[in-house]
Order: C-alpha cells, then sequence, then structure tokens
C-alpha cells in the first residue's frame, strides 16, 4: 500500500445470471481495518444488495470465509495490511463450494460430507450408566482434543486441490472430525467410522499437500489427521483378513 | 475396486520395490566396475532363477505400482472416470507387465 493512498481498491465477486464478474469498488482506508469491514462497508455504502455471510466478527463461529487475493481466509480476522497487494484487495466466495449470491456459498455440500464421514457423535451408553473418566492425558484424547478446535469455517476445504480434483472426496474438515470422534474414548462407532472414510472419496483420495493446514485460521492440521485415519484404516485392513 | 483396497495395493507394491530398487542400483554400480557387456550381464543372469525372481517381482510390483498411481492422476488431471478409468489402468498394467515379462525372460532364459 502506498503511503499518499487514502483508498483501497477493492474488487468484489458479483454473481449474475451468466455466472458472474468482479466489480470494483473504491473504499477508505481506516486503521486496524479487516476483510470483513471492507466488505461491509460497501454493502452499508454503496451497495446493499451485495450478498455475504458473517455471525460473530470474532473468529468463532465459521461463517465469514472468502477467497482474499485467491487465498481463503477469515475476513473477519485478516487485517487488511497484512493481504493487501499493491493496494489492491480481490474479495470472492470460497472456492470448491456453490455460489448462492456475490460472496455468499452454500455450505451444504461442505456439512452432508461430514455426515458421509461418520463426523457424527456414536453414543455408547444410556443415562442410567455411569459417566465414562476420561484421562485427558491419554493419547488418544490428546488427538482428539487438537481437532476439536475446528470453527467449521471451510477455510481448508476450499484450500484443497484434492476437493477440486474429485468430487467425492469428503475432504479435510469432515475428515478432521471423522478422526476426532475415532480418537473419543465416548464414541462407540470406530468401524462405523472406518469403514465411512475407506470408501471411494473417504481418507485416501488425500494426496498430502497440506494445504490445509497451511489455510487453517486455527492453525490445526487436517492433514495429519487424515494420515491417522489411513493408518488405522491399513490396520483394520490386515486385521479383518485375519479374523 | 474401491480407493481402499487400491491404495493398500499401492503402498504394498511400494513396500516390495523399495528393496528391489536398492538391490538394483547396487548390482548396477557392481556390474560397471571395469566396463559394461552385454556379455558380462547374460553371463550373470542367463539360467538364473534368481535374478528371474528378482527382476520378476519387480515388474510385478511397478506395473501394479503404476497403474493405480497413473489411474489417479488421469482421473483427477484428464477427468477419466466409470470403465474408461477401469480399462486405462488395466491396460497401463498389461504394458507394463507384458513388456517387463518379455525383457526379463529374455536376460533369464537360456
Amino acid at each position: 500500500m502506498t503511503s499518499t493512498a487514502k483508498t483501497l481498491d477493492v474488487s468484489v465477486w458479483r454473481s449474475n445470471d451468466t455466472g458472474g464478474a468482479f466489480q470494483a469498488f473504491a473504499v477508505p482506508i481506516q486503521e486496524s481495518q479487516t476483510i470483513l469491514d471492507v466488505v461491509a462497508w460497501i454493502q452499508q455504502n454503496e451497495d446493499p444488495t451485495l450478498a455475504y455471510r458473517f455471525a460473530c466478527r470474532v473468529g468463532m463461529c465459521g461463517s465469514c470465509a472468502m477467497m482474499v487475493n485467491g487465498k481463503p481466509r477469515w475476513t473477519c480476522r485478516t487485517h487488511v495490511q497484512k493481504v493487501i497487494s499493491g493496494n489492491k484487495i480481490e474479495i470472492a466466495p470460497l472456492r470448491n463450494l456453490p455460489v448462492i449470491k456475490d460472496l455468499a456459498t452454500d455450505m451444504d455440500p461442505f456439512f452432508d460430507k461430514w455426515v458421509k464421514a461418520e463426523g457424527v457423535f456414536h453414543p455408547s451408553k444410556t443415562r442410567d450408566d455411569a459417566i465414562e473418566q476420561i484421562d485427558p492425558t491419554s493419547h488418544e484424547r490428546t488427538e482428539a482434543d487438537i481437532g476439536i478446535e475446528c470453527i467449521n469455517c471451510s477455510i481448508c476445504y476450499a484450500a484443497c486441490d484434492a476437493v477440486s480434483t474429485t468430487e467425492d472426496y469428503l475432504g479435510p474438515a469432515a475428515l478432521n472430525r471423522a478422526w476426532t470422534l475415532f480418537n473419543d474414548a465416548k464414541d462407540s462407532g470406530k468401524q462405523t467410522i472406518l469403514d465411512a472414510v475407506s470408501a471411494n472419496g473417504g481418507c485416501h483420495s488425500c494426496h498430502s499437500m497440506g494445504s490445509c493446514a497451511e489455510a487453517c485460521p486455527n492453525e490445526l492440521n487436517p492433514m495429519a489427521s487424515i494420515a491417522g485415519l489411513k493408518r488405522e484404516t491399513a490396520k483394520a485392513f490386515f486385521a479383518r483378513r485375519k479374523s | 475396486m474401491t480407493d481402499l483396497w487400491l491404495y493398500m495395493a499401492q503402498r504394498i507394491s511400494a513396500l516390495v520395490m523399495a528393496p528391489l530398487v536398492l538391490g538394483h542400483i547396487a548390482v548396477m554400480i557392481y556390474a560397471i566396475q571395469g566396463g559394461l557387456s552385454a556379455g558380462e550381464i547374460l553371463g550373470r543372469t542367463q539360467g538364473s532363477f534368481g535374478w528371474a525372481l528378482f527382476y520378476g517381482t519387480f515388474v510385478v510390483a511397478v506395473s501394479i505400482h503404476a497403474a493405480i498411481g497413473l489411474r489417479t492422476i488421469a482421473f483427477e488431471v484428464l477427468g477419466l472416470k466409470g470403465s474408461a478409468l477401469t480399462v486405462f489402468a488395466w491396460v497401463v498394467f498389461l504394458v507394463l507387465f507384458v513388456m517387463g515379462a518379455q525383457a526379463v525372460y529374455a536376460v533369464t532364459a537360456t
């Protein structure tokens, strides 16, 4: 950014009947301005029809992810000064997801894949059973604790090239969720999870490129979770043949 | 065939190949000492069941490993799907296997 510039050159993706195109806006520069501030300014001052999604504004809800200068980012926690390139900012809807309008994507395929990966809790007890004691220092619990910091923002899903090339691929977030449940002592669906992530489009479609780990705003490593699933599915592959 | 089976077949074939590659390189370094001749190579391999087994195993592992790898690339980059993808993988496997087996036979048969 040049010190004399008073406005940012912002290109925002706008959908139309034929797909869409970038629209240019001049947005006043402010101190500690985030990308979400920029989008909100445009919507409030230039074009009230601009569609985008946000909720908490503090990096907890995972609603406001967008492509910023070609990379998926959580816009509420992304400072303009950190990502600006020659006073220009390009803001587009998240990659790998259908667009509803402008910057708002349809998250259905993302969450459908969570369910397909068996990223849902499989209860093992009734309300009459005693509460299971969990050792917080156990290897399994430590693995699960890392993964459950995911805020479901879909940034890893947008960053993943395997998702782009393989339509059925469950993606990093869903598989990371499956891995946390696999390591949860209270979850009774271990084999169900392994079966789900071993199906076509499961963890074996991952090429360990690491874009998910690089892009994750919470600094999680879904690639490592997926590697864990690959190890466990390989073990189960041999164990089943023995039994 | 499921992704898991292909994944396992590719990893297992890689495990098989790893020591064979090292053995192949070691023999190459040994064999070129003092010049290389067809006669010297054939003298070592012709009629040798051990070398036939060594390179025969190598050919099978390579054919499996490469066919699965190229299948993935054909799917992801070229967009091949369904039976076209299966046929592609089998053709790669068969071409590599037949060519490799032919070569192994040529240098080990007496």
